[in-house]
């Protein structure tokens, strides 16, 4: 569903991105982890079109069958991939509920379907947050507008929910949450996984990973992908950190 | 569209969007006004000029009394002496007050005592823009005074109103069948001597509404004026009136628009509020004048001077404007609480594109003990234009636990617009609490971003980020004009509703 090839990408004459290739396919799901700085936040806000970067033109990304980075965002959010942000906007003065009513009837436009109206996406949004566990106030409220840290991070997987994407990407959804928090979050995405939705998980700490078990684990490391492989990977990292892979990846570098 | 990464090999993180939205916010000022056609109906003009015989001609073509007459030579002859305000934050050529014409009404215009009578193509015109006058056609709930250049052409739903005792008719038809009312309160809100334009008007001042709602009386609908100028090298000078005897409860709305002109036209309107013991006044405006094309040329001038009077206890003002038109705007509409806890409400949105300017606030003055004043003004610059809140809030000596509450938030849209802020706060008497909190925010690249991301594009998620940024205001305008609003603001920002 999405291959990435060779994506390199800076910011300001940065280079952040140094190539990665990255291969998810429906109902998998993968966990980039990494040290700080290492370029997660920038792969996943590169993907989802942030234009802020700069991204190298010999970089190709086919998401279902569509040239990625030739779409503007709104256009890759119509195709099918969701950003949870690592740290979701507030938009005082529009409530959640008209957002994502409006958010859907503009993905539903470009599909050629009809236009949800007030009832039937009240119906719809009532469903989703019976679903995943949220207070039926956050419809009324503005778009993360006075939320606490928690509480906007659970927005962000309502937007998930309701928006149902092919591929989600989740930056950091972990970070700043108690283990609380995190449990109602980790269940949201459990409950949303089907076999044709794939899920990125961009993540610092293995906790959330023994919330989501990803099917992949890659670590990334000054703009690459310096090791792959299973669940496993995880828990070496939480064990071991990530110096003994820094090491390896000098002499990748250097190779 | 276009984000072709290519594209963005030498923008900056602060650049890429806003230009991006500068674009569009560039491509949607080349716009068409809609409202900007004209009609070809032949009109009485008066020639241009002003002069001490101009101004008795205008009143000899309203056949008013004389002290009508010697009223408006007094406002005259005051004019003539005071010179034009230099204080407001716009630059502008100062009009040439001998090159415009004082009066315009359409010929043949009979006394009119019903709508049959009244020129087809005048309804055609109120009907185009959206305001049916037939009977048949009005919208239920709202009664309407339509003035077009410099009378008013119909006034519906009278009868239902003199039902209740309440009169709502041309203040140039009040001055003849309500005189006593109309000389008890005409200048008392603002006087003829009051500002360069305040004087003018009451000197030229052609037609406009009067309102008198008899004591405990809640009017049982919304009035409204509508207002639209059409003949070309006239200004309108409209002067309304609207009178809340004790416990009255009144509604009024008040929209206008005019022709698409490449010259600039002046409109200085005069509005006074009187609101005795107990009464409520609630004047809203949804002010869409022509503001000229991208480059700045034409549009109108709105020069209006805006007053209410809470004069007996326990009464209540609350102006709402949405300021989307002119090529300047120069509006203070405020508020004078003389009676004991009177409360005084400004609820104001300004929208400010391309090179329009806008100076825009309020004057909350409290005189009476317990009174109370809440200001929300929301400002809104795109493309060159500037915009600046300018209110006073001035608390007299007897004004014991006065309370004001001031909000000024500011919105801008690209990097070449400008929003300015001058609060004067005046306090004399030591009981007093004044608040005033001020933002200024740029259309965050993360706000479009956010939006983006969701599949809202960017022409949508800036207005749905500006109505966001506007709701406290428009919560405050009745439901009808909220949707205008709402759609107004759609059409200056996108343009693909409405």
């Amino acid at each position: 569903m999405l291959e990435v090839k060779q994506l390199a990408a800076s910011v300001n004459g940065n280079a952040i991105l140094k190539g990665i290739d990255l291969q998810v396919n429906e109902g998998e799901v993968h966990a980039i982890m990494g040290p700080n700085g290492s370029g997660k936040s920038t792969l996943a806000q590169v993907l989802a079109g942030h234009e802020a970067y700069e991204v190298d033109p010999s970089s190709r990304v086919n998401f279902l069958g569509a040239d990625l980075l030739e779409l503007p965002a709104e256009e890759r959010a119509r195709a099918g991939l969701f950003l949870a942000f690592q740290y979701p906007v507030e938009i005082p003065g529009v409530t959640n509920a008209h957002f994502l009513r409006a958010a859907m009837n503009e993905i539903r436009v470009s599909r050629g379907m009809e236009e949800l109206d007030a009832m039937d996406f009240e119906d719809l949004l009532r469903e989703k947050m019976e679903l995943i566990n949220i207070d039926p106030g956050f419809a009324k409220r503005f778009v993360n507008f006075g939320f606490s840290g928690g509480e906007k991070k659970r927005n962000e997987i309502l937007q998930l929910a309701v928006m149902e994407p092919r591929l989600a990407i989740l930056d950091e959804t972990d970070s700043g949450l108690d283990i609380d928090a995190l449990r109602i979050v980790s269940d949201g995405v459990n409950k949303l996984r089907t076999p044709t939705r794939a899920f990125i998980l961009v993540t610092h700490y293995q906790r959330l990973l023994s919330y989501i078990v990803p099917d992949f684990v890659h670590v990334l490391y000054k703009g690459r992908i310096v090791k792959s492989g299973g669940k496993d990977l995880a828990l070496e990292l939480e064990e071991r950190g990530y110096d003994w892979l820094k090491e390896d990846a000098a002499e990748l570098v250097e190779a | 569209m276009s984000s072709v990464p290519g594209e963005l090999e030498t923008a900056q993180y602060e650049g890429t969007r806003v230009e991006r939205s500068n674009r569009e916010v560039a491509e949607i000022a080349n716009r068409e006004y809609k409202w900007g056609w004209s009609t070809d109906i032949e009109s009485e003009t008066i020639p241009k000029g002003l002069n001490e015989d101009i101004v008795r001609l205008i009143s000899l073509k309203k056949a008013e009394p004389d002290w009508m007459t010697e009223w408006r030579l007094k406002a005259y002859r005051h004019w003539v002496q005071s010179s034009e305000p230099d204080w407001a934050n716009v630059r502008y050529d100062e009009p040439d007050f001998q090159d415009i014409s004082y009066y315009s009404a359409p010929k043949q215009r009979p006394a009119v005592k019903s709508l049959d009578e009244v020129d087809p193509k005048l309804l055609e015109t109120f009907e185009k823009l959206g305001i049916p006058l037939e009977e048949q056609k009005r919208m239920a709930g709202v009664a309407v005074d339509a003035v077009f250049d410099s009378v008013s052409v119909a006034t519906t739903h009278r009868e239902i109103l003199a039902k209740k005792g309440i009169i709502f008719c041309p203040i140039s038809e009040a001055i003849r069948e309500h005189p006593e009312l109309v000389q008890k309160y005409l200048g008392s809100v603002v006087p003829r001597s009051d500002n360069f334009y305040a004087s003018l008007n009451s000197a030229v001042f052609s037609d406009g509404s009067f309102v008198y709602v008899p004591k405990g009386v809640k009017c049982p609908m919304d009035l409204s004026t509508y207002f639209r100028i059409n003949a070309a090298d006239t200004g309108q000078f409209e002067r309304t009136l609207i009178i809340a005897d004790e416990g009255a409860e009144v509604n009024y709305l008040e929209g206008c628009t005019a022709p698409r002109r490449d010259e600039n036209q002046l409109h200085a309107a005069v509005v006074e509020l009187v609101a005795h013991a107990n009464a409520t006044i609630r004047y809203s405006t949804v002010q869409n004048w022509y503001a000229g094309d991208h480059e700045g040329k034409g549009g109108i001038f709105n020069f209006v001077t805006k007053r209410g009077k809470c004069l007996g206890d326990n009464s209540r003002i609350s102006w709402t404007q949405v300021e989307t038109g002119s090529a300047i705007t120069w509006k203070y509409p405020s508020c004078l609480l003389m009676g004991d806890n009177s409360v005084g409400e400004f609820y104001s949105v300004a929208l400010t594109r391309n090179h329009q300017q806008a100076d825009t606030g309020t004057k909350m003055i409290h005189l009476g003990r317990n009174t109370r004043s809440t200001i929300i003004a929301k400002t809104i610059s795109a493309g060159q234009s500037n915009s600046s809140y300018r209110g006073l809030v001035r608390i007299m000596p007897k004004a014991l636990n006065a309370r004001n509450y001031t909000q000024c938030d500011s919105l801008l849209i690209g990097d070449r617009c400008g929003a300015h802020t001058f609060p004067y706060i005046d306090v004399r008497n030591k009981t007093a609490s004044t608040e005033h909190e001020a933002s200024t925010s740029k259309i965050s690249e993360d706000q479009l971003f956010y939006c983006q991301s969701r599949g809202i594009g960017p022409e949508n998620a800036i207005s749905m980020v500006v109505n966001g940024f506007c709701k406290e205001v428009f919560d405050h305008l009745p439901m009808e004009f909220a949707v205008e609003a709402t759609k107004l603001l759609s059409i200056s920002l996108e343009g693909s509703v409405g």
